[in-house]
């Protein structure tokens, strides 16, 4: 047996051979396991409800995943995204953006107060140049979006999800747009844990 | 000299960390109550969540809210082996601390305090922040959640080999990565779709 041999996301990018010590940890928490793999599937499987496409979803999380720097699961969004149609010109697109936005967090500002000392400072990204109408609006506006989730979450403000609006974003997209980058986050940490657990 | 007002100040958001109760609002329109479909209310699980703001807005994509909000109650509350739960809400407190979410830093603090019992302790992390050193295990916990929080991820077999010093088995240490990873889901969705408010 070997990890290709197991359907479970998880276990396909923490490296989990079935079988292995990892493989009867992850089994101890069936619940946790099961709805990883349900969060997953209604992202990514089940038919879009909420008016984001299977190639925006799956150019946000390989830019999510390319800002980590984590190369299973940038290469695994970004396999899926290249089996699309216009999937290669988008993959080279966010490839390049990636390269571009790539940072340390968390950074970003409090309310002003006793928190301010530590604020730090950071870019805030968006798409430009070619790049941009390759992309559209709507998806340039999901990266920048995307960007400020990953890197400095706490600079988020009402006026953000006023510009995902005047793209083109509805509240459900958005909503969906959201969990997608917040899930990845989690996604990309839980493999990256077990991996190292495993080692 | 002007009139008294009677009307209530406008709603304030904190702008320190604190383990009092605050309230959560919307920048954009959560599914009203009564229009809630039955595969939303599905999805908040707990019928309960259809009071809060938070989970209304989240109920728009009420499949990926269902899987999430199973996944949350497992991690957190499946107290079978493993991670005790104190130490849990510590880990999610930690995160909630580092990437700067007062909100969810609020709520864990609490229930770390309740399942501890050592709400000066949890204080400190709140006021000191992550580096504040408390003891040795409570501080592996904390360097191990930030390092897991950090984007590039900095979490590696040094955080493994101290839990483990400390007598955490592989269980409790997969149950710390899977809470302080949860919490990094958790709080990009409190930080982006609405703010903290103080209560009255």
């Amino acid at each position: 047996m070997s990890v290709q041999d197991t359907t479970d996301i998880l276990d396909r990018l923490a490296g989990v051979v079935p079988g292995s010590a990892l493989d009867a940890l992850r089994r101890e928490r069936p619940q946790t396991r099961d709805n990883v793999q349900a969060s997953y599937a209604a992202l990514f499987e089940a038919p879009d409800e909420t008016g984001v496409t299977p190639s925006e979803r799956l150019a946000v999380a390989s830019f999510v995943a390319l800002l980590h720097g984590g190369v299973p699961v940038a290469a695994h969004y970004l396999d899926l995204l290249e089996a699309h149609p216009d999937g290669a010109a988008l993959a080279a697109a966010i490839r390049n953006q990636a390269r571009q936005a790539a940072g340390s967090g968390p950074y970003g500002a409090y309310p002003p107060g006793p928190l301010s000392r530590e604020d730090v400072a950071g870019p805030v990204f968006a798409v430009e140049g070619a790049d941009r109408a390759a992309l559209g609006e709507r998806l340039s506006a999901a990266l920048a979006h995307a960007h400020r989730l990953v890197l400095h979450p706490r600079d988020a403000a009402a006026a953000d999800l006023a510009a995902l609006q005047t793209a083109g974003w509805s509240t459900a997209a958005i909503v969906t747009l959201s969990q997608l980058v917040a899930y990845l986050a989690f996604q990309i940490r839980a493999a990256h844990g077990l991996r190292v657990l495993a080692a | 000299m002007s009139d008294i007002t009677l009307e209530r100040p406008a709603a304030t958001a904190p702008n320190a960390f604190t383990q009092a109760e605050l309230g959560w609002e919307a920048w954009i329109d959560p599914v009203p109550e009564a229009a809630l479909t039955e595969r939303q209310k599905e999805g908040l699980v707990d019928i309960a969540r259809a009071k809060s703001a938070y989970f209304r807005l989240l109920a728009h994509d009420p499949d990926i809210l269902r899987a999430r909000t199973l996944a949350d109650k497992d991690i957190f509350y499946n107290s079978r082996a493993g991670l005790p739960r104190a130490e849990r809400e510590l880990a999610a407190a930690a995160v909630s601390r580092s990437n700067g979410c007062i909100y969810c830093a609020s709520v864990h603090a609490r229930f770390a305090s309740t399942f501890s019992k050592r709400r000066d302790d949890v204080q400190r992390l709140l006021d000191e922040g992550t580096g504040v050193d408390i003891d040795p295990l409570w501080n592996a916990v904390i360097e191990a959640s930030v390092a897991l929080t950090a984007t590039p991820i900095a979490f590696g077999p040094e955080h493994v080999r101290k839990l483990r010093d400390l007598g955490l088995d592989d269980l409790a240490i997969a149950d710390l990565i899977h809470a302080a990873s949860f919490f990094n889901w958790a709080n990009r969705l409190m930080l982006s779709l609405g703010e903290p408010e103080t209560q009255a």
